[in-house]
C-alpha cells in the first residue's frame, strides 16, 4: 500500500485543472518518472513557486473541483513520482479521482467548512499529515497545534487501495 | 420508476456492482490513440498482461501529434502501431488515413445508440451525440477497457437540459454549449451525465449534437447525451443498413435508449436559446463565458478552427463562408486543421480550403493540432489565439498563451478583424 504519510503542501485555489498539474507538452513521456520535474509547473497561485514548495512534500490539501479537464492519468502519475500519494479536498473531477483510485492512490473529500478550518489553521505553517487508513481519519499537526478529520471513502475505493490499483483487481474480479 | 438514457444503458451493459452505488459495465468499444495508449501497453506488457478482450471491438487513431514531431512522439507511434499488428487490430487508422478520433470513430460508424464506449481522452464524451455512454478516462481505465472490456462507473445520475426556444440566424453549437457551461460551471455536472434535449437539440443535425457534446466534460460530464430519433439513424444508415429492413426499424429499436417521460433527474434545467448572442470565454476557465459583443476588438495573434468541437465539414463551411473573398488580417496568423481526410477532402471538392488559401489561411493535415500546445500552432508567452477548440486552460495551447473559446464563424471574423468579432452571419 503506498504511504499517505508526510509534509502538507496546500494549495488554495479551486478548479485546478490537469494542465496545470502537467502541461500537455510531456505527454510525449512514456515513463512516469520522466514527468516528476514538471509538477504544477504552470500553477497560477499567488505565493506558489513549485522549485520550492513541492520537494518533501507527500500530501496535498486544496479546495473544490481538483483535476479538472484531461483525462490524462499524467496528472496522478506526475503527483505520485514526486512522494504525492494522497490529495484532500472539497471535491474531484470524476476522470481525476478515479485515476487516482485506479493507482491506488487517495483522493479523499472532506466538507467545505473542514477544508476550511485546516487552511486557516495550518496553511503556511510546516504541517504534517498522518493517515489512519483502517480507522478512516487523518491527523494533521504543525507546532502546537493538531487536528484529526474523519473521512470516508468506499468498499471500491479501499478495495482499489488494497489491491494497488485496478488493474489486477480486475483482472481478478472480471 | 423510469429510467434515463444512461440508466437504461447501463441495465443492458451491468456484468457487476462492487459496491451500492458503483457498477462495472461492459464494453461495446474501446478507442485508442498515441498519447494515453502507449503507456497502458508498456504497463500491461510489464505485468505479463499482453492480451486483448476482442480486437474488433477496439479501434485505434494516431491524431495528437501527427506526423510525429520528434524521437519521443515517433516512439508512441511505433509502440501504437507494433501492439495493434501484434493483436490484429484491424481498425487502425495511420497517417494519410488518420484524423482527429472523435471526429474520425463517429464518420466510420462505429458508435451506435446504446452502445457503452471508453477512450484515455476526456472529450470521449462527444460519442454521446449518438445516444450512448461514452466517457473518458484515464490510462488504467484504458488498461482494463483493453485487456478485460469492462469499466467502472457511479450510477449515473442525469441533468436534463432541455434547450428550448429557436436559435437566433449566426448562433450555433458552440454559442449553446458555452452558454451553458457559463451557467452550471466547471463543476456543475461533476460525477452527473447531461442529457441534452429540447426543440433546439432535436432540430440539430448530427454535428452540431457533438459540438454539444463534446464540451460536456468542461462542465465536468461524465458524458454528454442526446436521444436517439430519426437525425441519427440517417446518420448512421449506410452503416446499419444490413441490420435493419428500413430506417423505420432502426429507429424503433433505437428507441429503447429513450428516456421515460417518468424518468427521474438530479435536476432539470430548461435554457431558452432565443435570445442567445454569440459567445465567447475569457480568462483560463471554460465557464468564463461573454458575448461576444463584451469582448469586441480584443486583438488576437492567433486563430485556430478545428478539433475535436469543431473541425467538421459544416464548421469548415460556416468558416469560408466568413472568409470567402476576404483577407486575414495582417497581424494575425490564421490555422484551420479539418479533422479527418473526409473532411478535408470535401472541402477541396467544395472549394473551401482555395477560399481558406486565398484569405492567407494556413490549412494543415487532420491532426489534433494546436488544441492542446503539443505540437504545430503553439503560442509564444503573451500571445493570444480565438479557437474553436473546446479548453481555455492556463497555458493550453503553450506556456503564457491565452485561449479564447468560440465558434467558427467568430473565429474566422476575427480573422478577419485581427480581433475578436462578430460574423455577419450573427444580426443581432
Amino acid at each position: 500500500m503506498k504511504s499517505f504519510n508526510g509534509k502538507v503542501l496546500f494549495l488554495d485555489r479551486s478548479d485546478i485543472n490537469t494542465d496545470e498539474i502537467i502541461p500537455a507538452k510531456y505527454l510525449t513521456e512514456i515513463s512516469r518518472e520522466a514527468l516528476a520535474p514538471n509538477l504544477l509547473e504552470d500553477l497560477k497561485l499567488d505565493g506558489f513557486d513549485p522549485a520550492t514548495d513541492i520537494q518533501g512534500k507527500a500530501v496535498v490539501v486544496t479546495r473544490a473541483n481538483f483535476g479538472c479537464g484531461s483525462s490524462r492519468e499524467h496528472a496522478p502519475w506526475a503527483l505520485e513520482v514526486n512522494g504525492i500519494h494522497l490529495v484532500v479536498g472539497e471535491s474531484f473531477a470524476r476522470i481525476f479521482r478515479q485515476n487516482m483510485f485506479n493507482c491506488g492512490m487517495m483522493a479523499v473529500e472532506l466538507p467545505a467548512d473542514t477544508i476550511d478550518e485546516l487552511f486557516t489553521t495550518f496553511a503556511g505553517r510546516e504541517t504534517t499529515a498522518e493517515t489512519d487508513f483502517k480507522g478512516g481519519a487523518i491527523t494533521f499537526s504543525a507546532d502546537g497545534a493538531s487536528r484529526t478529520v474523519p473521512f470516508a471513502i468506499s468498499g471500491f475505493d479501499a478495495d482499489l487501495v488494497n489491491a494497488g490499483g485496478w488493474v489486477d483487481y480486475a483482472d481478478a474480479n472480471y | 420508476m423510469g429510467k434515463t438514457i444512461a440508466q437504461k444503458i447501463f441495465d443492458d451493459h451491468r456484468v457487476g456492482t462492487p459496491d451500492a452505488d458503483v457498477q462495472v459495465i461492459r464494453l461495446d468499444a474501446v478507442f485508442c490513440h498515441e498519447i494515453t495508449t502507449p503507456p497502458a501497453i508498456v504497463d500491461l506488457e510489464r505485468r505479463g498482461k499482453d492480451r486483448v478482450f476482442d480486437a474488433s471491438r477496439i479501434k485505434v487513431v494516431i491524431d495528437h501529434v501527427s506526423p510525429a514531431k520528434d524521437s519521443k512522439t515517433a516512439l508512441q507511434g511505433k509502440i501504437l502501431r507494433e501492439w495493434a499488428r501484434r493483436h490484429a487490430i484491424k481498425d487502425f487508422f495511420d497517417i494519410g488515413a488518420n484524423g482527429v478520433c472523435h471526429a474520425i470513430f463517429p464518420e466510420k460508424g462505429f458508435v451506435r445508440p446504446g452502445y457503452t464506449v471508453i477512450m484515455g481522452d476526456s472529450h470521449t464524451c462527444t460519442h454521446g451525440a449518438f445516444g450512448a455512454f461514452a466517457a473518458g478516462v484515464g490510462t488504467t481505465d484504458l488498461e482494463v477497457g483493453i485487456l478485460k472490456g469492462v469499466c467502472a462507473f457511479k450510477s449515473p445520475e442525469t441533468i436534463r437540459i432541455n434547450i428550448t426556444g429557436s436559435l437566433p440566424a449566426g448562433v450555433f453549437a458552440k454559442d449553446v454549449i458555452l452558454s451553458v457551461i457559463g451557467r452550471i460551471g466547471v463543476g456543475g455536472a461533476t460525477n452527473k451525465v447531461i442529457e441534452f434535449a429540447g426543440p433546439v437539440v432535436a432540430a440539430m443535425d448530427m454535428e452540431s449534437r457533438m459540438t454539444l457534446c463534446n464540451m460536456a466534460i468542461e462542465a465536468g460530464g461524465t458524458c454528454g447525451i442526446c436521444e436517439p430519433d430519426r437525425v441519427t439513424v440517417d446518420y448512421l444508415w449506410p452503416f446499419i443498413k444490413d441490420q435493419y429492413d428500413t430506417p423505420e426499424a432502426a429507429l424503433a429499436d433505437f428507441s429503447r435508449y429513450l428516456p421515460d417521460a417518468d424518468a427521474v433527474y438530479a435536476n432539470t434545467i430548461d435554457h431558452d436559446v432565443s435570445a442567445l448572442t454569440p459567445m465567447v470565454t475569457y480568462g483560463y476557465k471554460p465557464d468564463n463565458v461573454k458575448p461576444v459583443s463584451e469582448m469586441t476588438g480584443t486583438p488576437v495573434d492567433q486563430v485556430y478552427i478545428g478539433s475535436c468541437t469543431n473541425g467538421r465539414i459544416s464548421d469548415l463551411r460556416v468558416a469560408a463562408k466568413v472568409l470567402e473573398g476576404k483577407q486575414v488580417n495582417a497581424g494575425v496568423r490564421a490555422i484551420v486543421s479539418p479533422a479527418t481526410p473526409k473532411v478535408y477532402a470535401q472541402a477541396l471538392e467544395e472549394g473551401l480550403i482555395k477560399t481558406f488559401m486565398d484569405a492567407g489561411v494556413c490549412v494543415t493535415n487532420p491532426t489534433c493540432g494546436a488544441c492542446l500546445g503539443m505540437s504545430n500552432g503553439v503560442l509564444a508567452e503573451g500571445e493570444v489565439c480565438a479557437s474553436t477548440t473546446n479548453r481555455n486552460f492556463n497555458g493550453r495551447m503553450g506556456k503564457g498563451g491565452m485561449v479564447h473559446l468560440m465558434s467558427p464563424a467568430t473565429a474566422a471574423a476575427s480573422a478577419i478583424a485581427g480581433s475578436i468579432a462578430n460574423s455577419p452571419l450573427f444580426n443581432g
